[in-house]
Parts: structure tokens; sequence; C-alpha cells
């Protein structure tokens, strides 16, 4: 219900720039859409595989999500240093496979291989995830304001510049896995067979952290946490041990996350943590920060504008190459996220008291 | 006794795999070519000591008894033993496919190339003088304790800054013949440099200082300051490049430090600001392709500064009103977002694409044409004494309280009429004027503009000047920016590794002194 | 005359909670008016909604002619609203002056040009606010602290700067959420006698929340009680020590079996 006199009286100029922003940006992607379907210039197929990659990133961004969201929804802090953890898993599934490959096994037993390098980049994210919590944010855990926020941004650097030196500037190459190559026709749409085992892999992933959050007993008190931390305690729960469970399982996410990415994009460097980190943020909120299955929701959503946004609206308004603009869109939508809808699609779900 | 072992074995545990660190992440391989008293020891193997030295100094102020020097030497020595060990190991298993800096000549350098029980030998005795030497500063009485830490410290900073050293004290007094030479600080030089540290800790300056009658410490203030910018005319330019970066940053600094500092605004999306300022120089006084105008540097410094206020103001007013943390994510979105623009083939006809905007001419005042390292810094200087001066006027006058307030706390601010957008909003976009100005100046100073200059890194790098220096206090600008950007410029064998201990550095101020390092800082005002 | 502050059929929901519910006020100009009620009863929430900090669900809130519901908190401030808070909430890092003179200086700002050129308009105005903003702290019995900051005074001094800072603003009704917590009798009776003095020096309109019942018997004109979000009754403090209602109600019933007395 939505009283546009009463509006008016309490309007001040503010609400009226935010409201004329709101009218540029429906009317920019509104107008880019119309134009771009009286000029169509993708074809079904084309359609249906911008999609397709859509949900593989988004899968990717939702796992990062979730590592955000449940460590915002107890501890209410933004951990700037998860994109690295999700960049060190990255490097250790890189170098497992490698390793594997070394010892010939990724020829002999790739499916064994496969799985080891599973452990090894949940693992050693879990580790990083767990080492974050302790260097970063236990110390702060009764102070508020900015300390946490800068002292993660301090060790976000850390990550970066170390995995720098030990393993180098350049982009390193993932190994190639000859079972998970080539296209797989999936009802008539043909995509490659990495994208497919992405996503059933991300899904399936999501599927045991369900499990764990609802059936677990950890899982419980995870959810018991971050609803009402005071009662929590009173129940008895060991919050120390709920926080360092969290982290970890955010960080094992984000491990698989940083399998995921090498498989698709074929490499790993050092700074793409960072970018990735602020996309999974930025779907943590865009699905509402706290929430998990909106963190879920809020990755594949933003996986999907990312990758069909440049042909959806951007070639309708006659930008050149707007595939170089497909980050600025992943940017501004989470940037308008936050100052439209900060609650996100699914709504917060925060601890009630203030860590 | 037990726990006294034990303590002994965990020390030297935490000594070994904080002295792993560096080896790790080439820090060590890095430096260890590089002396730092000549002949006598390098960077690298001085770092190592350093850490020994300071895990000996924490197990003494953990045990306060003379029984620790020996705990302390025993810790150090085991972990110089384990040290040489791992090293064989790390050569022997041969891990470069997968660590890049675990070569081979640079893991033999650690124990100096010696066979294996010379090796453990060397390292263990050097290890365990160094934690012993680390615990006896601490349970020695003070004044020999802090003659020691001066001296030490002497030397490590005359080692480390021995490039800008040697430049500007051969200019004054002729010292290149016993003090340095082309490699590095030479015996004598460390010795004297020992000697000037001991003495100037054996009594502090800063004491000493305060202790002045204040026309005098005024006296005493203005001659340091004209020296400090006499400086770079006596010298050379490196110095002078050097001293023009920190004046640059300091610059920055002050206009973050408006947002963060006393308006309580993390902004990591400041080098947008900083982005059009730059651009905007350079599109009007630049010759040749996207160029516009071809003004005068100093006609369009102030239309830099303009546009970038007002794009400080368009994208504040709707995004001030998110919260603390997402205003963080927000601003850093911004940042990105500017350059990926910046970067694309849309803007190429604007703003020149990835190619960037060369041909910026040197700043011209009056025929006068500003192209030397040294006018360059007189220009800089300038604009940051000018700049500080306005600084200084706002956080003493009402905005800056009002600021204040809205930091401490925000509701109950607003309940006393405050203005929150208002007053946000006019930190925010005094903010991005001061980071206009500075990529103004910035784009004159080198004479092109490209968007890979505009990373994410800039915004951290001014972010951790602040925490440094003490967040909300100007002087604490100067000092912070006078340590993070001066060093790493002066040590420009640390290259990328500038960021790693950037990032160490911040963890570590956070959590020790969370108001930062600035002795100035007259209130206590905390991060947290 | 109208009132100096109007409630109208005031009500604000949390979830499926009715914080308050349908409250009527009405303070006339230069009175002191109290609130009370058993804890959760909704009084911190009215003095919420009357300043803007929450909105009401429905209702409206009416200051002299012009109706505030729905302005952002500053507004409410500057049309002549302020507060304080049950749990002192003062600029911790500014100096006590300072805490002051922030107020004082959003009723007249001084320009950017003058600041930072410091003009001999801007050295006036500004010697013009701290002589006015030590005038305050004088008031209020403050004089000679006005340099320590503000975390670093003493508990009730403390309260009374968050009433010297509440008046910098100027305002015509000032809330005050329990003055007098925390306080032994002594330091209420001063605080009481300060409330009354400023009401009359300032013809102010105040409207208090208080626990203590000597307090409130002692300087209220009328007394709006609330439960559960209603209120339960209204008028003045005589007519209050003996409603049924409110004994019942307020004061459980032994104080119901033995009169109001029994519990002051």
């Amino acid at each position: 219900m939505f009283d546009i006199k009463d509006w008016l009286r309490r309007a001040s100029w503010v609400d009226w720039f935010l409201l004329a922003l709101r009218l540029l940006v429906v009317g920019v992607v509104g107008g880019g859409f119309v134009s771009g379907l009286l000029h169509p210039r993708y074809g079904r197929d084309e359609w249906l595989s911008f999609a397709a990659f859509g949900l593989t990133i988004g899968a990717i961004y939702a796992l990062i999500a979730l590592g955000y969201t449940m460590v915002y929804g107890i501890l209410r802090m933004v951990n700037f240093a998860h994109g690295d953890v999700f960049m060190t898993g990255g490097y250790a599934a890189c170098f497992s496979l490698l390793a594997c490959k070394r010892m010939g096994l990724l020829d002999s037993q790739p499916l064994l291989s496969l799985f080891l390098t599973v452990i090894g980049a949940i693992v050693v994210s879990g580790a990083v995830a767990v080492l974050a919590e302790r260097i970063a944010y236990r110390p702060f855990r009764k102070g508020r304001g900015l300390a946490p926020l800068i002292s993660t941004l301090g060790l976000s650097f850390v990550l970066e510049y170390s995995a720098r030196g030990m393993f180098g500037a350049q982009n390193r190459s993932f190994p190639s896995l000859p079972i998970i190559d080539g296209t797989i026709d999936v009802l008539g749409l043909v995509m490659p067979k990495t994208q497919l085992v992405v996503m059933l892999a991300a899904i399936l992933t999501m599927i045991v952290l369900t499990l764990i959050v609802m059936r677990t007993k950890i899982g419980t008190a995870m959810r018991a946490v971050s609803e009402d931390q005071d009662a929590a305690i009173l129940m008895g729960i060991n919050v120390d041990r709920v926080i360092v469970f969290t982290f970890a399982l955010g960080g094992m996410l984000a491990g698989v996350a940083g399998l995921l990415y090498g498989l698709v994009y074929k490499q790993v460097y050092f700074f793409m943590g960072f970018f990735l980190g602020v996309k999974g943020f930025g779907a943590a909120v865009l699905g509402g920060i706290g929430n998990i299955p909106g963190a879920m929701l809020g990755g594949f959503a933003l996986g999907m504008v990312e990758s069909l946004g440049p042909a959806a609206f951007l070639d309708g308004l006659g930008v050149t190459s707007p595939y170089q603009l497909r980050d600025g869109i992943a940017y501004t939508m989470l940037v308008m996220v936050l100052i439209f809808r900060p609650r996100g699609l699914l709504g917060e779900r925060l601890s009630t008291a203030r860590a | 006794m037990n726990a006294a072992l034990r303590l002994v074995l965990s020390t030297a545990l935490a000594m070994l795999a904080t002295c792993i660190f560096p080896v790790l992440v080439g820090l060590f391989g890095q430096f260890v070519g590089k002396a730092l008293v000549l002949g006598v020891i390098d960077v690298g193997h001085a770092m190592l000591l350093g850490i020994v030295f300071g895990f000996g100094m924490a197990l003494a102020r953990q045990l306060r008894s003379p029984a620790s020097i020996t705990l302390a030497a025993g810790a150090g020595a085991l972990a110089g033993i384990a040290l040489v060990l791992v090293a064989h190991l790390a050569e022997a298993a041969n891990l470069r496919w997968m660590l890049v800096s675990m070569n081979p000549a640079v893991l033999r350098q650690i124990a100096y190339r010696l066979p294996l029980p010379e090796a453990c030998a060397a390292l263990g005795l050097a290890g365990a003088a160094a934690a012993a030497i680390g615990a006896g500063l601490v349970i020695l009485p003070a004044t020999i304790g802090r003659a020691l830490a001066g001296a030490f410290g002497g030397v490590v900073f005359a080692g480390l800054l021995r490039e800008l050293l040697s430049n500007m004290l051969n200019g004054l007094a002729g010292t290149d013949d016993w003090a340095f030479n082309y490699d590095g600080l030479l015996p004598m030089g460390a010795l004297a440099a020992a000697l000037l540290g001991a003495l100037a800790c054996v009594q502090p300056g800063r004491a000493r200082y305060l202790r002045l009658p204040s026309p005098a410490r005024t006296a005493v203030t203005l001659a340091l300051l004209l020296f400090l910018l006499a400086l770079p005319a006596l010298t050379n330019d490196f110095v002078a490049q050097v001293m023009m970066m920190v004046c640059l940053y300091i610059l920055m600094g002050m206009g973050l430090n408006i947002e963060l500092g006393l308006a309580g605004l993390v902004d990591l999306g400041f080098v947008a600001f900083f982005a059009v300022g730059a651009y905007t120089v350079a599109l009007l006084t630049a010759s040749g392709g996207v160029a516009l105008l071809q003004l005068n540097f100093f006609a369009a410094l102030p239309v830099a500064i303009v546009l970038s206020a007002l794009s400080g103001f368009i994208f504040g007013l709707p995004v001030l009103k998110v919260r603390g943390d997402y205003l963080a994510i927000a601003t850093l979105g911004l940042g990105e977002i500017i350059r990926v623009l910046i970067l694309s083939d849309m803007m190429k006809p604007l703003l020149g694409g990835a190619q960037g905007i060369v041909n910026v001419p040197k700043p011209e005042l009056f025929g006068l044409i500003l192209g030397t390292p040294t006018r360059l810094f007189y220009l800089t200087a300038v604009m940051a004494a000018l700049a500080g001066y306005c600084a200084w006027r706002l956080q003493h006058s009402g905005l800056g309280r009002r600021w204040l307030a809205v930091r401490e706390d925000e509701d109950v601010a607003q309940a006393l009429g405050i203005n929150l957008v208002q007053v946000k909003l006019s930190a925010y976009t005094m903010g991005a004027a001061f980071a206009g100005l500075a990529g103004g100046i910035f784009a004159g100073m080198v004479g092109s503009v490209f968007p890979q200059g505009f990373q994410l890194l800039i915004s951290i790098n001014v972010l951790a000047i602040l925490v440094v220096g003490g967040i909300g206090s100007l002087p604490g600008v100067v000092i912070g920016a006078a340590t993070l950007i001066g060093a790493p410029e002066v040590l420009r064998d640390l290259g990328e590794y500038r960021y790693l201990i950037y990032g160490l550095v911040i963890i570590a101020v956070v959590r020790l002194k969370p108001d930062g390092l600035s002795p100035a800082a007259i209130r206590h005002r905390e991060i947290a | 005359m109208t009132p100096a502050l109007q409630a109208i059929h005031l009500t604000r929901r949390f979830g499926g909670l009715l914080a308050i519910d349908g409250v009527n006020l009405t303070v006339p100009k230069s009175r002191i008016h109290a609130v009370i009620g058993p804890n959760g009863a909704g009084k911190t929430t009215l003095f919420n909604c009357l300043t803007s900090f929450v909105q009401p669900s429905s209702g409206q809130i009416w200051l002299n002619d012009a109706r505030i519901d729905g302005l952002r908190p500053d507004r409410v401030a500057t049309l002549g609203i302020a507060r304080t808070y049950q749990n002192i909430r003062l600029f911790g890092n500014l100096t006590a002056l300072e805490n002051i003179m922030v107020g004082l200086e959003v009723m007249r700002p001084e320009s950017l040009l003058g600041t930072l050129f410091s003009t001999p308009a801007h050295r006036r105005l500004v010697h013009a606010t701290e002589s006015r903003a030590r005038e305050l702290l004088t008031a209020l019995g403050l004089a000679g602290r006005g340099d320590r900051l503000a975390r670093h005074l003493p508990y009730g001094d403390q309260r009374r700067l968050e009433i010297a800072r509440a008046l910098s603003i100027e305002p015509q009704v000032l809330l005050l959420d329990e003055p007098a917590a925390g306080m032994n009798p002594v330091e209420s009776h001063a605080m009481m006698e300060l409330i009354g003095r400023l009401r009359d020096e300032y013809g102010l309109t105040i409207l208090l929340i208080e626990h203590q019942m000597r307090v409130v018997m002692g300087i209220s004109e009328r007394i709006t009680v609330l439960d559960h979000g209603i209120c339960i009754a209204e008028g003045t403090p005589a007519e209050i020590r003996e409603d049924p209602t409110v004994i019942a109600a307020y004061l459980g019933a032994r104080a119901a079996k033995h009169g109001m007395d029994a519990v002051l």
C-alpha cells in the first residue's frame, strides 16, 4: 500500500534524486532490452549457451557467497579475505592436479586424482579460513567498528601477495582433464562437459551444505547462534566453536569454488580472489545477507545477469564490445542492490544480538 | 622444568615457522644479495635474525626473569638448526614446479653455502645470539636496553636507507669515502650509525623536544621543516622524486582522513576520484589524440577538483545511506566500475582506452616549466600545504565537529538536528576533491595517464597510510605517508612485496597499536 | 490554544507486537508532563515515535501547528523537539563543550568560506557560539568542566551534560528519558529542581519518563500511564495516585491492597 500523497509530504530532494536514479536505471536497461528485441542478433542456441555459462559461473559465485553469508549471519562482519580463501583453493586444486599428473595418477586413475584434488582444495581453503578467523577476527570479537574490517583487508593483501611470492606473478595454467573435455548434448543444447560437471558439482555441494546446516547438531547450533547469540550462549552452545566451524565450512565451499573456477577458466592467478570475492559478496547481498538459500539464488542470478546482460541490453544500446563491460554490469548491479534493496531478494537473516 | 622446555620448543617452532615464511614467498631471496653492512651481513639474513630477535624479546617479556636469556638462546639455536635442516630437505624435494622461489641457490644461501654440519653450527649460534640479545634487551636495565636497541635500529636504518642517506649526506658532509660506497654501508658507517642511534635513544628526542620552551619548540619545528624542504634542492633528483610521491600521498591521505578519520566513512573507491582528477587534467592539457582544450595545467587543476568533487557528490548521494560495511563494498564497486569504463572500447573515443593519454605537458607557471623532479616536488609540497591548511581548518570547525558527532553516534547526531546525508556527503565530496587534486597533479607530474594506473591498490595504499599513522590525525597522515610510501620507494628492491608488507603492517597496527604510530595524536580515538 | 505537542491515536507495531496502541497525548505549552508505566509498557517507543527515530504505524503527531510524523529525525529536531536517553548517549570522544557546540552550530551553521579563511565574521560567530556553550554549561552546573572529554565525566555530570546538549538546539519541547535513573534521593531531588527551573527559565514544554515516583509526583502537572502499549489513565498526580486501575495494573496486587503509598 503506497500512499503517494504521504510520500510527497515526506520527500526531500534526496528522495527525488533516488527516484530519478531508479527511473534512469530502469530506462537504460529497459530501452536497451527493447531495442535489442527489435534488432535481434542472436539465435536461440546462442541465448541458451549464454544462459548455460551464466549458470556455471553463477554456481561458483553462489559457493563463494555462501561463505560470506554464513559469516555475516553470525558475526555481522564482512570477511574481506574470503575471496582470497577461494584463491588458495584454486591454487591447491591446481597443484593437487599437477602433483597427480607428475606421479602419473592423472592418466591412470583420473577419478581418484579428481577426488584427491577436491580433498586438497577443501582442506587448504578450510585451513586458511580458520587461520583468517584466528588472525583477523578473534582479537576484535568484542569491539565493534572498523578494526575487523581493516584487519581482514590487510589479511587479504597478505594472502594475495604471499601467493604471488610463492607461486609466481604469472597465471598458472590448470592441467587439462581429458575425462571432462569436449562437449555434451543436453536436451538438444550442445554445451562443454566442464560446464555441466561444474553445475552438478556445485549443486551437489549445496545439497550437502543444506544437510549439514539443517540436520547436524553443529548446523543447528549455527542457526541458533545466527538467530540469537545471547540465547545460544544461555543454551550452552559453545559460540567460539560454532564460529570456527562456520569459517571452516565457508572456506571449504570456497575451496570447491576455487577448483570449479580452475576447471572452467583453465588457469589460476594470485589476484583472482579479489574480483570473485567482490562478486560473491554482491551475490550474498543480492540474495539477502545471512540467508543461505538467498546466497544460492543470488549467485545464480548474478551469473545470469552478467552473462546475458551484455547481449540482452548493452548490444541494444549500441555499445561497442559490450563483453568488456561484463564486470561493470556485475559491479553496477551490486551497487544498485546496496542502494535500493539492501535487504536482498529473500530478505536478511541476522543475529539479533550484535557480535 | 617441563614448562620451560615446552616454552623453548614452542618458541623455537614459532621462530622457525615465521622464518620460513619470507623464504617461501621469496622475500629472503630478493634481499639475500643486498648488503646491510658490507661484508658483515645482508638484508635477507638480517630479516631472519630480526625475527628470532623479536621472539626472544617476546619470550623475555612473558617471563621477566634473567633465565629467559638462556631459554631464548636455546630456542634460537634450535630454530637456526631446524631452518638449516628444512632448507636442506626442501632442496632435496625440489618443489620448484610449485613454489617458484624455492630456488636451490637461494636455499643454499640460507646457510651461506656451508656443508651441513658447519651450517647447523653457524645458524644455531647466530640464532642463539640473536634471541639472547633480544631477551637481554628486555631484562637489562632500561638505559642500556634503549642504547642497544638504538644502536641496532641505527644500523638497520642506515643500511636499509643507504641509497637515500648517502645521496643526502654526501651532498652535505662528504660521507662517501668512509661511511658508504656504491654497494652498501661500510663497517665504519655502521659503527657511526650505531653510535648515533644509541645516543639518540638513551634520551629520546621526543622527550627532549617536549621539554623545550614553546618558542624554542616552534624554532626547532621550523628548522626541521625548512631542512626537509631544502633537501631535494640540496641533494638530487632521486630524493626529490621520493619526497614528491610522499607529498602526493599525504595529499590523498588528508582527503581520506576527512572521510574515514572524521566522518567514519570507509571508502575503498578513493582511487575513482583520483582517476577523475587525473583524466580531467590530462584531457584538458594534453595535445593530440583525445585532447580537448590544451589548457594550462593551473587552469585545468581547478576543473579537476570541481569535477571530482561533483562526481563524489553524485555517487555519494545514493550510496551514503547504506550502512558501514556495505559502504566499503559499494565504494569498492565504484572504483572498479570506473576502471572498467575507462578501459572499455565504449569510452575509448573519449578517454583513450587501454592506451591512455600521453603527451600531458609538464605544469608551467608564468613561463617557468616545472619539469624537474625538484620543481615538481615544490609544486606538490605547496599543494599539500594548502590542502593541509584546509583540512586543518575543517577539522576544527563546526563541520568537523558534526563529522565527529556522526562518527560517534549517528542516531544521536540525527536527533540533535544534524542532517546525516548532508554531513556525510560534505565529507565524501571534500575527500573526493582532495583525491581529484592529487590525481590532477599526478597527471602533470607523470606526463601520461593509463587505466592500469588506477587500481584498487592506490585506495589500499592510502588506507594503510591512515591506519599506520593514526586514523583521524593530520600529523599521522604525514608519518604514515613517510613510512609507507617513502621507505619502500627507497627500498626499491621491495617491488611488489611492498603490498605484502602493507598487509602485515596493517594487521599488526590494528591489533597492537590501534591509535597508529603518530606521537601527535592529541586525543585517543579508537578505530574500534 | 493549540497544545505544544499532541499525539493522536499513535500506534506502532513490531511484527505481531503492538508496542504502543492508539495512544493519545496532549501536552500544553510550558507544562511538565510525565509518562509512567511498568517495564515494556511502550514508554521509550513512544519517545522514539515522537522524535521520528521510529515511524509510527499509524496516527499523527503535531508540534504546535505542524504535523511532524514521518519527517526525518533531524527535521523534527530542528522544528523543536530535543531528547535525552535512558542509557546516556553522549559523544564520548568530544569534550563537554564540543558536545554542546555541535547542537548550537546546527542552529547557526558557519559558512564554508568563513571556516577556510577565518574571516572576522566567522571568528565572531565562533566566539559567540563558544560563550553560549559555556553559559549552558554554567546553567546546568557544569562550569569549568567544558574541556574534559565527555566520557571522562562522572555519571551525574553526564546526565546533566546530555540535558545541556538537548537544550543547545533551542527546543520548544524537551523529552527526558529517565533523567533521575541511578541517582540517590538527594541527587534526584536536585534533578527535580533543575527540571522545574529549566521549564521556568526557557519556557520549555517537558515530557518525561521516570520510574522514581517521588520525582514524578513531585514535579509533573499531568501524568499519562501506559500499560502494554495502551494508555490506561491520565490525570493530575493526585488523581493518578488514587486511580484503582493504575494501582492494579501498574503496581500489582500488593499495592491494590495497601494503597499506593505502600510501594512508594
